[in-house]
């Protein structure tokens, strides 16, 4: 019979007189609490906005997305906005959370360290919408890309880089319809992603008859085998849109593998895609040109601060749809490959 | 090293027979988490210029909050002797609840809130009663609950709404006055402190005077250290694991509504994979993986070192292709600084 000692954790005789000594301080934290004030959710910024008058440098840009890290598609983001930084001799500095609340304390930071234009991707605007209205009214410009065309302007920001998710997803569609395809399954990598549902929306309803999946980006196996066993289980099917590059790919090893005659068609470029439609495999891929999306928020803002410029009165910029091709697949590849498509 | 026995106005008489008080300071599960604090806030204030600025501080306390309520809730339950893959998918359940409630059937936001608490301490009751009813670990059991509330959230969101976020609860009946009480920020001087930080004060707080203090913390100890010996001395052992299972669900629901009632809106898929960041908080702040020793406050640190990293790589500006392995080598440094000063402690105990 083992006998059992409960480690009550006694405090040591230090900790308690510290507590002792402590009550002399306490009238002075209650002094601290009382001058406090407190301001209800989402309102904690200044009434008064301070939008920079007089023109002058780009210093500094803080790019903060919605990307996983890693993701070949905002890989070309990045690439984007660093070159721009590097033609106009402007500081980028590019971070990501796929998370909203961590983007939104990324955004914060980016106000904390004071810079001078601020790009953001809103996949989930309402999220974001206190820390970019904090940072537009400590007078950073804000440009939005990729995605929260619609709330951009409502949040204060002085344009948006990107493109309309459900014209895309309608062109995409309509096209795959006019190759004579009857049935479409729609693939969605990204659980919480606002974008991927109205490009699956757009692209159903132009194509007339279609049903969507859920799989995970993150776990490439698996996304395979339900696309495998979706494309078994109804023998119906012969067309498949992915919304990503990594996920096309897949998309073509289990058109293969469940002996499929289904097209496949893609959204957004990599090397893979690239051969994919060389070799017949993909009928097409929307390119919606993201390069542009890293690129051009920081030729904005550039604009804005030394010239006092709003591009296009601040009406959305629009990067794509771009279509590649069996037509035009030779000339990008290589600007895949180089990480600029 | 002496000089970390220097604290202030401590006028102790020391038995001449007890440990000193510097040998009693290190047998303190906190120890090398308030070291491991105290290095990388330096190390930060040091290298960045925004670090120690009103807004930065917000910034990193604001980030370190949501993730130490959960470690302080997470650490009990591992002294206690179990993990809670769970808890990181709860802190979107019980957000989803609300949102959907609040929004999509029109509720009081407080009803909606009083609804999504009962769901998780059902959620949380069920995992306990699980674990001590079938004696499979909870790692597998927890993991299930996990995969289950992973799917209910993307199906049920999808289901009700069509889209895979709900927002729109700012305009909801009850909303202002929820959001005082989880969102609204309190300004001391520049620096506006949200509401989870002054949660996770609280929370910290009341944690550990249940742990030194209680017979509940007793209790605690006792399951984590030996299951058999603690149900022979009568301690109730079901009821306490249960009880700690739940307290990691209410965790999760108190998150779950500070980031609604902040953000307005919820994505289907958050909270997937924190469940590990909240182990590894409270592993770096002296909690064993084997149970039955660690501390709440040593979790709270933890979740600060992890917060003040988090945000100080980005303050240093180093390149975000490296931020996990930077992220990474900083908590191996923590834990392996609390390894060793586990392993003096141990040596003063004989």
């Amino acid at each position: 019979m083992t006998t059992m000692s409960l480690r009550a954790h006694r405090l040591a005789p230090g900790v308690m007189s510290w507590w002792r000594g402590s009550r002399r301080i306490l009238p002075w934290v209650a002094a601290t609490a009382v001058l406090a004030a407190c301001s209800g959710p989402g309102t904690d910024a200044p009434a008064s906005t301070q939008s920079p008058i007089a023109a002058g440098t780009l210093n500094s840009v803080a790019v903060v997305t919605h990307g996983s890290p890693g993701d070949a598609f905002w890989n070309v983001v990045k690439n984007g906005a660093e070159a721009a930084g590097k033609d106009l001799g402007v500081r980028v500095e590019y971070n990501s959370a796929g998370d909203p609340g961590q983007q939104a304390k990324l955004i914060d930071n980016a106000v904390a360290q004071g810079v001078d234009g601020l790009v953001v991707s809103m996949a989930n605007p309402e999220a974001l919408r206190p820390s970019i209205e904090k940072a537009v009214t400590a007078g950073i410009p804000v440009v939005t890309i990729n995605s929260g065309e619609s709330e951009s302007a409502k949040f204060g920001a002085i344009g948006h880089v990107g493109q309309s998710e459900s014209l895309a997803g309608q062109s995409a569609g309509k096209r795959l319809a006019d190759a004579g395809r009857k049935k479409l399954l729609c693939v969605i990598h990204e659980a919480g992603n606002i974008g991927a549902n109205q490009r699956c929306e757009g692209a159903t309803k132009a194509f007339g008859n279609g049903s969507t999946l859920q799989v995970d980006i993150n776990n490439p196996t698996d996304a395979q085998s339900r696309i495998k066993g979706a494309l078994e289980a109804d023998r119906s099917i012969d067309a498949v849109l992915t919304l990503n590059s990594q996920v096309a790919a897949r998309a073509v090893d289990a058109v293969r593998e469940s002996q499929s005659a289904a097209t496949v068609a893609t959204f957004d470029l990599n090397t893979d895609v690239v051969d994919a439609i060389r070799a017949g495999k993909l009928l097409f891929a929307v390119d919606q040109q993201q390069f542009e999306q890293g690129y051009l928020p920081v030729v904005l803002l550039q604009l804005s601060r030394t010239n006092l410029n709003l591009v296009g009165g601040g009406a959305p910029v629009q990067t794509g749809p771009a279509f590649v091709d069996k037509n035009n697949v030779d000339a990008v590849a290589a600007l895949v490959a180089q990480g600029t498509r | 090293m002496s000089t970390a026995t220097k604290t202030s106005d401590v006028t102790v008489s020391e038995p001449p027979e007890g440990p000193s008080l510097f040998q009693r300071l290190i047998v303190r599960p906190e120890i090398g988490a308030l070291l491991g604090a105290l290095l990388v806030f330096a190390f930060f204030s040091i290298i960045t210029d925004r670090f120690l600025s009103a807004l930065g501080i917000a910034t990193w306390l604001d980030d370190s909050s949501t993730l130490g309520i959960m470690a302080v809730a997470v650490a009990l339950l591992m002294i206690g002797g179990e993990f809670d893959l769970s808890a990181g998918v709860m802190t979107a359940s019980t957000a989803l609840v609300t949102a959907l409630l609040a929004v999509n059937a029109g509720w009081n936001v407080w009803a909606a809130l009083v609804v999504s608490l009962v769901f998780a301490l059902t959620v949380g009751a069920f995992n306990g009663w699980l674990v001590m009813r079938t004696g499979l670990p909870s790692f597998i059991v927890t993991l299930g609950t996990f995969l289950a509330l992973q799917g209910l959230n993307l199906g049920v969101t999808r289901l009700v709404t069509g889209t895979v976020q709900v927002s729109g609860i700012r305009s909801a009946d009850g909303y202002n006055s929820a959001g005082w009480v989880f969102a609204s920020t309190l300004n001391i001087g520049d620096t506006h402190l949200q509401a989870s930080v002054v949660w996770w004060i609280v929370l910290t707080a009341i944690a550990a005077v249940v742990l030194v203090r209680t017979k509940f913390g007793n209790w605690i100890f006792a399951v984590g250290g030996s299951l058999p010996s603690a149900r022979a001395v009568g301690v109730p052992a079901d009821r306490t694991k249960i009880v700690l299972f739940m307290t990691t669900a209410f965790a999760g629901w108190v998150v779950g509504s500070c980031s609604i009632l902040r953000f307005a809106s919820v994505q289907a898929n958050q909270g997937v994979g924190l469940e590990l960041h909240y182990i590894i908080a409270a592993v770096v702040g002296g909690c064993l993986l084997t149970g039955g020793f660690g501390s709440a406050i040593g979790a709270a640190l933890g979740a600060l070192i992890f917060g003040m990293a988090r945000q100080g790589i980005v303050f240093a500006r180093w390149d975000s292709d490296w931020f996990m392995l930077f992220l990474g080598v900083l908590l191996l440094a923590a834990v392996l600084v609390n390894n060793r000063f586990q392993k003096r402690a141990e040596r003063v105990r004989r």
